[in-house]
């Protein structure tokens, strides 16, 4: 099991490397980074005073382990609009974004879960083609279309919620149900294929000759082991939350991660942008890490060996 | 004698296929009764229909299924899990796959006990410590809290065995339970069978293929073909004395050391087994019967050929007319 | 009860079909121009309602342009892209994920590395970062989404070769001395193609969700392009008094996915197969 961590761990870290690489070629796309920050209207002299000022003048393989290295120890350099350590803007923002991301799974697991035991149970009928319509409109939903819509909805005419900002934890409900959505459509197919497989096999069959109880045998025996692909994709999908709040958080003016990103994109920040990048993919690897740890520790056949 | 169970013209269906058409039999309390026939005859689905553990999309009807002198052919889901797995158990094919893999031998053991009986987990795991000693697993203890990809096939058929016998059911279905083990394996399994029915006073409704488990095993043997009993009686009768052609047909199948000569050609039933639909009449063996005639295509009749010793056929009232 | 599945897809096909005619021929119907402005005829409501106007049935937005012609040339663009995007992803996923699943080994281990640095990056973060520093433009948008939304195809086309290059006729083929490549051609992509068309409905459908996204944002196609995503951007300020604003392409946009969903679909339903995950 150490092994098998140790493995995975040694993975993670050779593909954060690579999406540093990727992340730092990234910026440099919009070509001589100098004169992008020196703005239009300035003179050669002063882009060879910022080219300097930053160190843009050092060969690109030297800037590149000089992040490298200052990045792995935490420190992402200065924000150029901010004004501020990039590492410290990231900060404060984080809370808000994992308060979506966690909020927005906890809403999908309660909306998903159940529809997918319930299309499960009722396998072929006209619930469960309904389920399945019901998660292809979801599916089909563009999220900033849905959030504005419940904006209109919920924040305008019914008044019920806020519509922007980070004030309390009703601002967090309209984006966290859009975030929902996003994650909803493949976890109830997870969880309804996953109950028909259950219920179809030889030890469900068992449970039923032991006499259990109909609740007993759904509940206990044949979810315990259809549940268990569901938590650790849902590990994967809180990954993919992360990574794609920037949409919601913009829709709804909401301060975290995301929208920094947003910003600094408008603003040709790009250490910020730089580290956005990284932070987030670091997260959704180290989401995979948890996934891939919690499938093993939650089916015994994987537990031991 | 007491009869445990008895089944009278059990018919069952899925849509227009009929996989069970009459099935009667009677199990006696402490005797182990063969069902046995080949793939695709209903005995299988006989078994599962007697627990009512059928797919929702099949239709059972029978005259009377009687177990312990109760009429549970009219039970209710509730009333049928208050049976199951307490006074009536069973046992299946797949060993490897017919234990939940997410909890231990032990929660899976107690369970059962605990659903039916009002009893403490500790006096449950007692029991279970005392049931697989008996049907020979080393240190129970331990296995206790194992699960069960750590055992061997072999092994798991024991556990299948002590967890049915955890309520001390008066009978127990096992359906093909050594079919996917070991020959050795089966053996022991089939000894262990015979031993527990000599001591619990089990009466065992067995499902199997082979002759061979049934000339070792049975006190009473059924014979299926195409969802019906065509004979049925004392094992010993019946091996002398096989009244029905694909009785005869399958004990020829067997192959015996020294009465085959080199060359000879092994025994065989040209044909397989037709699948059942609504409308049919007369004999189902008809069609790969050696001595089939005309009057074979209407109802076919039971005959008493010995004591305790039926056949649905019509050779005997041929043979008694013509002859 | 197959009927009623088939009917998913029936309506999906139906769905696309129309708005694939629609996009080609529906801008010349209408008799507008999609960027013709006309500051005196701002934000007209549709017909059905009050102020509606039979000029403009849909109305105009908030520079005079009619709002029908542009929804229509909105369905170009969101094909445009969905298409030219999926051609480029399904060449770079399905060659990654046949050499993988095909050599296995080290070549499969790279594989496989490559597309989870490729899971590792927030798409939207990124292909926002890459219009945002070199500037929004339809060719930009096409060739960024293409070069990041092959992971599905990279790794059915993977898992399908996995299991199609045990199978005896592919040895067959070993044995008579086919060249890998050969095989790959002949044996292998036929018989993956049809999973291969399940996954292209499907990442068409991202890939006009996602060019809406960016447009949305303002980091996509740029105006005076009529991107559904950029439609409903410019009618957010007015959402509040004028919500059909945003409601008429957010419906098209949400149809036009879900058709392409139902089609995806019906095809897996069809090739009797489960999508491999």
């Amino acid at each position: 099991m150490t092994r098998f961590i140790f493995r995975r761990a040694l993975l993670a870290l050779s593909v954060v490397m690579t999406v540093m690489a990727m992340a730092f070629v990234l910026t440099r796309l919009s070509g001589d980074l100098a004169i992008s920050i020196a703005g239009p209207g300035s003179t050669q002299a002063d882009v060879e005073v910022i080219r300097k000022a930053y160190g843009l003048d050092r060969p690109v393989l030297v800037q590149f382990f000089d992040w490298t290295r200052l990045a792995l120890t935490g420190d992402f350099g200065n924000s150029f609009f901010f004004k501020d350590k990039v590492s410290n803007l990231i900060g404060q923002r984080m809370p808000v974004t994992f308060t979506l991301g966690f909020t927005g799974l906890a809403v999908a697991l309660v909306i998903s879960l159940p529809l997918g035991i319930l299309a499960a149970l009722n396998e072929n009928t006209w619930i469960d083609r309904s389920v399945s319509l019901l998660v292809m409109v979801g599916q089909a939903m563009p999220s900033f279309w849905l959030g504005l819509i419940l904006m209109i909805v919920f924040g305008l005419q019914l008044g019920w919620l806020p519509i922007s900002g980070t004030g309390s934890w009703q601002h967090f409900v309209m984006p966290a149900i859009v975030l929902a959505f996003t994650a909803v459509p493949a976890l109830t197919r997870l969880m309804r294929s996953g109950m028909i497989e259950a219920l179809g096999s030889d030890y469900i069959r068992t449970a039923r000759a032991k006499g259990l109880s109909r609740s007993s045998i759904i509940f206990k025996h044949a979810l315990r082991n259809a549940a268990i692909p569901v938590v650790s994709i849902a590990a994967v999908q809180l990954g993919f939350m992360l990574g794609g709040s920037i949409v919601i958080e913009t829709v709804f003016a909401l301060h975290g991660v995301g929208y920094l990103a947003w910003e600094s994109i408008s603003k040709n920040d790009f250490p910020v942008v730089q580290a956005v990048v990284l932070v987030l993919a670091s997260i959704y690897i180290g989401l995979t890490l948890v996934s891939d740890i919690l499938n093993a520790l939650l089916d015994p056949r994987l537990r031991g060996a | 004698m007491t009869a445990i169970l008895d089944v009278q013209n059990l018919a069952v269906r899925f849509g227009p296929t009929l996989a069970v058409r009459d099935a009667s039999f009677i199990v006696q309390k402490g005797e182990t009764h063969c069902i046995v026939g080949e793939s695709g005859c209903g005995k299988s689905v006989t078994a599962l229909a007697i627990m009512n553990l059928l797919a929702r999309n099949a239709r059972r009807d029978a005259k009377s299924i009687t177990f312990a002198g109760r009429d549970i052919l009219a039970y209710s889901d509730r009333q049928m899990e208050d049976v199951r797995g307490n006074r009536m158990a069973m046992i299946f094919q797949e060993p490897m796959t017919s234990l939940n893999p997410s909890y231990t031998i032990g929660s899976q053991m107690t369970e059962v006990l605990r659903r039916h009986h009002n009893t403490t987990k500790d006096l449950a795991e007692q029991r279970a410590i005392g049931l697989m000693q008996r049907v020979g697993i080393t240190a129970p203890e331990m296995r206790l809290g194992q699960y069960p990809h750590q055992l061997s096939g072999g092994l798991r058929q024991r556990v299948m065995i002590a967890m049915a016998l955890m309520c001390d059911p008066e009978l127990l279905i096992a359906d093909e339970p050594t079919t996917a083990l070991d020959v050795t394996v089966q053996a022991q399994i089939l000894r262990l069978l015979a031993e527990l029915k000599q001591e619990l006073g089990l009466g065992i409704l067995l499902i199997t293929h082979d002759l061979g488990i049934v000339a070792r095993v049975a006190d009473h043997v059924s014979v299926m073909y195409a969802g019906e009993v065509i004979e049925t009686g004392r094992t010993a009768d019946l091996f002398a004395n096989p009244s029905h052609p694909y009785t005869r047909g399958l004990i020829d199948c067997v192959p015996v050391p020294g009465k085959i000569k080199p060359g000879e050609a092994l025994g065989s039933i040209p044909g397989t087994v037709p699948v059942m639909k609504d409308g049919f009449s007369g004999c189902a063996f008809r069609f790969r019967c050696p001595l089939a005639s005309e009057v074979c295509t209407q109802t076919v009749p039971r005959h008493e050929v010995g004591p305790d010793h039926l056949v649905q056929c019509h050779l005997p009232s041929r043979q008694g007319a013509g002859q | 009860m197959p009927r009623l599945k088939e009917i998913g897809f029936v309506i999906g096909l139906v769905i696309v079909g129309v708005v694939f005619v629609a996009a080609v021929i529906g801008p010349w119907l209408t008799g507008h121009d999609a960027f013709a402005q006309n500051l005196n005829a701002r934000l007209i409501p549709p017909f059905w309602m009050e102020g509606g106007s039979s000029q403009h049935w849909l109305g105009t937005d908030q520079i005079g342009r009619d709002y029908l012609t542009r929804l229509l040339y909105g369905a170009r663009i969101s094909l445009f892209i969905g298409i030219l995007t999926v051609i480029t992803s399904g060449i770079i996923g399905t060659t990654l994920g046949v050499l993988g699943g095909f050599y296995g080994g080290r070549i499969d281990d790279a594989v496989l590395f490559v597309i989870t640095c490729r899971l590792s990056i927030p798409v939207v973060l990124v292909a926002l970062a890459v219009v945002g520093l070199v500037g929004s433009s339809l060719t930009l948008v096409v060739t960024t989404l293409g070069l990041l939304l092959w992971d599905r195809f990279a790794v059915v086309a993977r898992a399908t070769t996995m299991q199609i290059r045990s199978l005896d006729y592919v040895n067959a083929a070993w044995c008579s001395g086919c060249s890998p490549l050969d095989i790959m051609r002949h044996e292998i992509l036929p018989n993956i193609s049809s999973h291969l068309m399940v996954v292209c409905t499907l990442e068409i459908a991202l890939a006009i969700l996602l060019e809406a996204s960016l447009s949305f944002l303002g980091l996509g196609v740029p105006p005076p392009l009529p991107s559904w995503g950029l439609m409903i951007a410019e009618g957010k300020d007015y959402m509040f008094f004028s919500a059909w604003v945003i409601m008429i392409p957010g419906i098209a946009l949400f149809t036009l996915v879900l058709g392409m969903n139902m089609v995806g679909d019906g095809l897996r339903r069809a090739f009797g197969t489960q999508v491999i995950k």
